[in-house]
């Protein structure tokens, strides 16, 4: 049960484009927004996953087991301007927790590469695409400006890796009605409206 | 300077202070300082943390039939705890009833849910507390294979089988990469397990990570994905078409099938692994019976897992529900929500501010103004704290009491009622740990006790997901499909003000959402999560909280290696995922550790 099962050497890698962080907590909602508008304007084909990973932690574990390359979108403090896009590849995306914490996830999403490894299916290709939040601290508050306005170039981004990797990747047109990612009011949308209710401020 | 709370717990803040602090969040991020006395013995101890309170802003004026959707982004591990709680509220509110089928769902998607959170919990987040992962290194493959096999008749247990364990173990330790195994007091004399005992656990962490991802595809079935799966108010959101073939979303017989093969895995792996790990465990670790704080005197739980849709009463309630103040088991107080004098949240040491802090506000009623400001004997500055001053005000977190005492909530407290109650399916099991272990009842009151409660919830939970799975089946059967009542779907059909509350029992413990309704949207909405019952600072009367009362009196081998601390505080399931570091009383940085 516990050995690790080996990769079939599948033709067509299983490809995972994720967004993790909580939308509830202000510029920490970066990645599930990008991953979010990706799915909005880019088609892509069947190996590919596309997947709002919101809140969880550890339990991620098993898309990255079921998947060969990995592509991740966080909120990460570089300690850059805010709105900063800085992306981190294959050997370079720190496997471990180190002195300086990179991810606001890092307990999270750190430990979950590490046990992806510890179980043998560690992926073969990896793309961090991070973003410099402003607001941490905005409880209840809103996408600021400079990270709301970088999320069409990390989508492009994503797009630029996944066609490196010779996946074919198309726009969407227009006027394409497209099941939302999110639902319930909480896609990106939606949920901004209530923007005029006045934000908890500390 | 030595003090008594009204509570029954001495308190001496003179000696030496040691910091246990977070340097990053998810759900929020709490910090611990204590007070140790010359022999290493903690004397006082503060809890503080940040909690959500940001979703009564962003709920305002929403659809009430979406506010699931936000709360299920709270947190990363109570997710479905919360949305169910959440339509709760809202059809308490509005009258609004569930039809059979939705009921059983309900309880199997909550249950899916306690079984994950305890089995995750245990191995992947608590384990590590008791269990020395680079002991496992000497340990004996065949001697592992002999203890394995005393235990229990799990079929993973060949010599072979953990000679292949160490060997991956021992390649990723020298590595040097540790990675889920970092930050570990490794060698640390608090660790009592002999290196085969360490080796064993070490295979059932791997195994309970592979396992888990079974039960969630639970969640997968009836909640149409996962993570984030969907809810309803009114009932559950997937159709039944039994004969269907391949249907999208729709719940037919190969589904539940398997349901029913996933639910027997479940069944199987607390019998054969987690149950008998506790007990290994236990039975090196029982003199250590520190950690009990309240446990012992004053719980509370809000009861859970309708037997019968519609009726949350306590006969129907399977997840026992009441209160045990000053230590009477004999008496069980019925618990009423709606009662204002019943739950109330305090703010005289929270970093809120009400008209009058004297005192407590029930959650209808709930103000969540910010005021933050440190104590005149509070160290450090706003943005840097070096200590706090649990005199003042020290807190995000505010102090729920009910009838004004302070409660643990969670696994034990859910037991503690149970044992209390009489009720058979809950006293048989703690009795037979008791037992074999030689233990008395007091030593239920304990860290160990609360981890054990958790183990003994989990083997509960699938037994219980068995009979409404077949509960379920039977109805289906029987002709009956209906998944959602949607009379009341419109807000046309919504009296112009109404309120209500709603309540589970969440893996760590009582969970309920307050809500109002005004012309068809939210006005007010207040959640009180289980941990900030555990995790709450003092009360007016200087009452201390369910963390900071299970600190006092453990001793610990080594000040700057807190592994005591972050066990007790581990075995309560703080849904606070954090990282901390140690620091020394001049502010200095000393040792990391990972606090979840």
């Amino acid at each position: 049960m516990a050995a690790p099962y080996p990769l079939i050497s599948a033709p067509t890698p299983r490809i995972l484009v994720l967004g993790i962080g909580n939308i509830l907590w202000a510029d920490e909602g970066f990645g599930v927004r990008a991953v979010e508008h990706f799915h909005k304007t880019y088609e892509v084909p069947d190996n590919v996953t596309i997947l709002d990973g919101g809140t969880q932690g550890l339990y991620l574990v098993q898309f990255v087991n079921e998947h060969d390359r990995l592509i991740v979108f966080d909120a990460i403090d570089y300690g850059l301007e805010p709105g900063t896009m800085k992306v981190v590849e294959d050997d370079e995306v720190p496997k471990f927790t180190g002195a300086k914490k990179m991810s606001l996830h890092q307990t999270g999403f750190q430990e979950v590469l590490s046990t992806a490894d510890l179980m043998g299916h560690y992926p073969e290709r990896l793309a961090l695409i991070g973003c410099q939040p402003l607001h941490l601290e905005d409880w209840g508050g809103p996408l600021t400006e400079p990270v709301r306005a970088v999320i069409p170039a990390a989508v492009k981004m994503a797009v630029r890796i996944l066609r490196d990797w010779g996946v074919p990747v198309t726009a969407r047109p227009e006027d394409a009605v497209v099941p939302r990612l999110l639902a319930n009011d909480i896609d990106y949308d939606n949920y901004e409206r209530r923007t005029e209710a006045a934000a908890l401020n500390f | 300077m030595t003090s008594q709370s009204p509570n029954g717990v001495t308190l001496d803040n003179s000696g030496k202070r040691i910091v246990v602090d977070p340097v990053t969040r998810i759900e929020g991020h709490m910090r611990i300082e204590v007070n140790v006395d010359e022999n290493n013995i903690i004397r006082n101890a503060v809890s503080t943390g940040t909690m959500w309170r940001g979703i009564e802003v962003i709920l305002k004026n929403r659809d009430p039939r979406d506010a699931w959707a936000f709360t299920e982004r709270i947190c990363g591990v109570c997710t479905g705890t919360h949305a169910l709680t959440s339509v709760r509220a809202v059809e308490n509110a509005l009258g609004i009833t569930i039809p059979d089928n939705a009921n059983s769902i309900r309880n199997l998607m909550q249950l899916a849910l306690q079984v994950h959170d305890h089995i995750v919990h245990f191995y992947h987040l608590h384990a590590l507390d008791w269990v020395d992962v680079v002991s496992a290194l000497s340990a004996d493959p065949k001697a592992t294979s002999a203890l394995a096999q005393s235990v229990s008749d799990w079929p993973l247990s060949s010599p072979g089988y953990f000679k292949d364990v160490q060997t991956r173990l021992r390649k990723f330790v020298e590595s040097g990469q540790l990675g889920p195994f970092k930050n570990g007091y490794w060698g640390n004399a608090s660790y009592k397990l002999p290196p085969e005992a360490n080796l064993m656990a070490v295979a059932h962490y791997l195994e309970a990570l592979d396992f888990q991802k079974e039960i969630v595809k639970i969640h997968t079935i009836f909640g149409g994905k996962n993570p984030h799966p969907n809810w309803l108010v009114g009932g559950v959101p997937s159709a039944i078409n039994i004969d269907g073939t391949g249907a999208v979303g729709a719940i037919n017989m190969e589904r539940l099938n398997l349901v029913t093969l996933i639910i027997d895995q479940i069944i199987e792996f607390n019998n054969k692994v987690y149950v008998p790990d506790i007990m290994a465990i236990g039975s090196f670790y029982k003199d250590w019976l520190y950690g009990g704080g309240l446990s012992g005197k004053n719980v509370l739980a809000y009861g859970d897992v309708p037997e019968h849709a519609n009726d949350h009463s306590d006969a129907s309630l399977k997840l026992p529900r009441g209160a045990i103040v000053n230590g009477n088991l004999a008496e069980v107080h019925p618990v009423d929500h709606a009662d204002p004098e019943q739950i109330q949240e305090f703010v005289t040491h929270s970093w809120y501010k009400y008209p009058d802090e004297t005192k407590g506000l029930h959650p209808w009623d709930g103000v969540t103004e910010p005021h933050y400001e440190l104590g005149p004997n509070a160290k450090g500055t706003k943005t840097n704290i070096e200590q706090l001053d649990e005199a003042a005000k020290y807190s995000w977190i505010k102090a729920p009491r009910w009838r004004g005492h302070a409660m643990e909530v969670g696994p034990l407290a859910r037991w503690v009622i149970g044992y209390a109650q009489n009720k058979a399916e809950f006293k048989d099991p703690v009795d037979k740990v008791l037992t074999d272990l030689g233990l008395p009842v007091s030593a239920l009151f304990s860290t160990l006790g609360r981890t054990a409660a958790r183990a003994l919830e989990s083997s509960w939970a699938g037994h219980q997901m068995r009979y409404f799975q077949n509960k379920l089946i039977a109805n289906i059967r029987a002709g009956d499909s209906s998944t959602a009542h949607i009379d009341k779907w419109k807000p046309e059909t919504w009296p112009k003000e109404v309120k209500g509350v709603g309540f589970t029992e969440a893996p760590r413990g009582a969970l309920a959402h307050w809500i109002k309704i005004k012309d068809g949207r939210i006005d007010n909405y207040q959640c009180v999560v289980p941990t900030t019952w555990n995790g709450s600072p003092r009360d007016p009367e200087g009452n201390i909280g369910a963390f900071e009362a299970s600190l006092i009196d453990t001793p610990m081998s080594d000040p700057i290696q807190p592994l005591e601390i972050l066990r007790t505080i581990h075995s309560f399931d703080p849904c606070l995922a954090c990282s901390t570091h140690v620091m020394s009383p001049d502010g200095q940085e000393m040792a990391r550790v990972q606090v979840r």
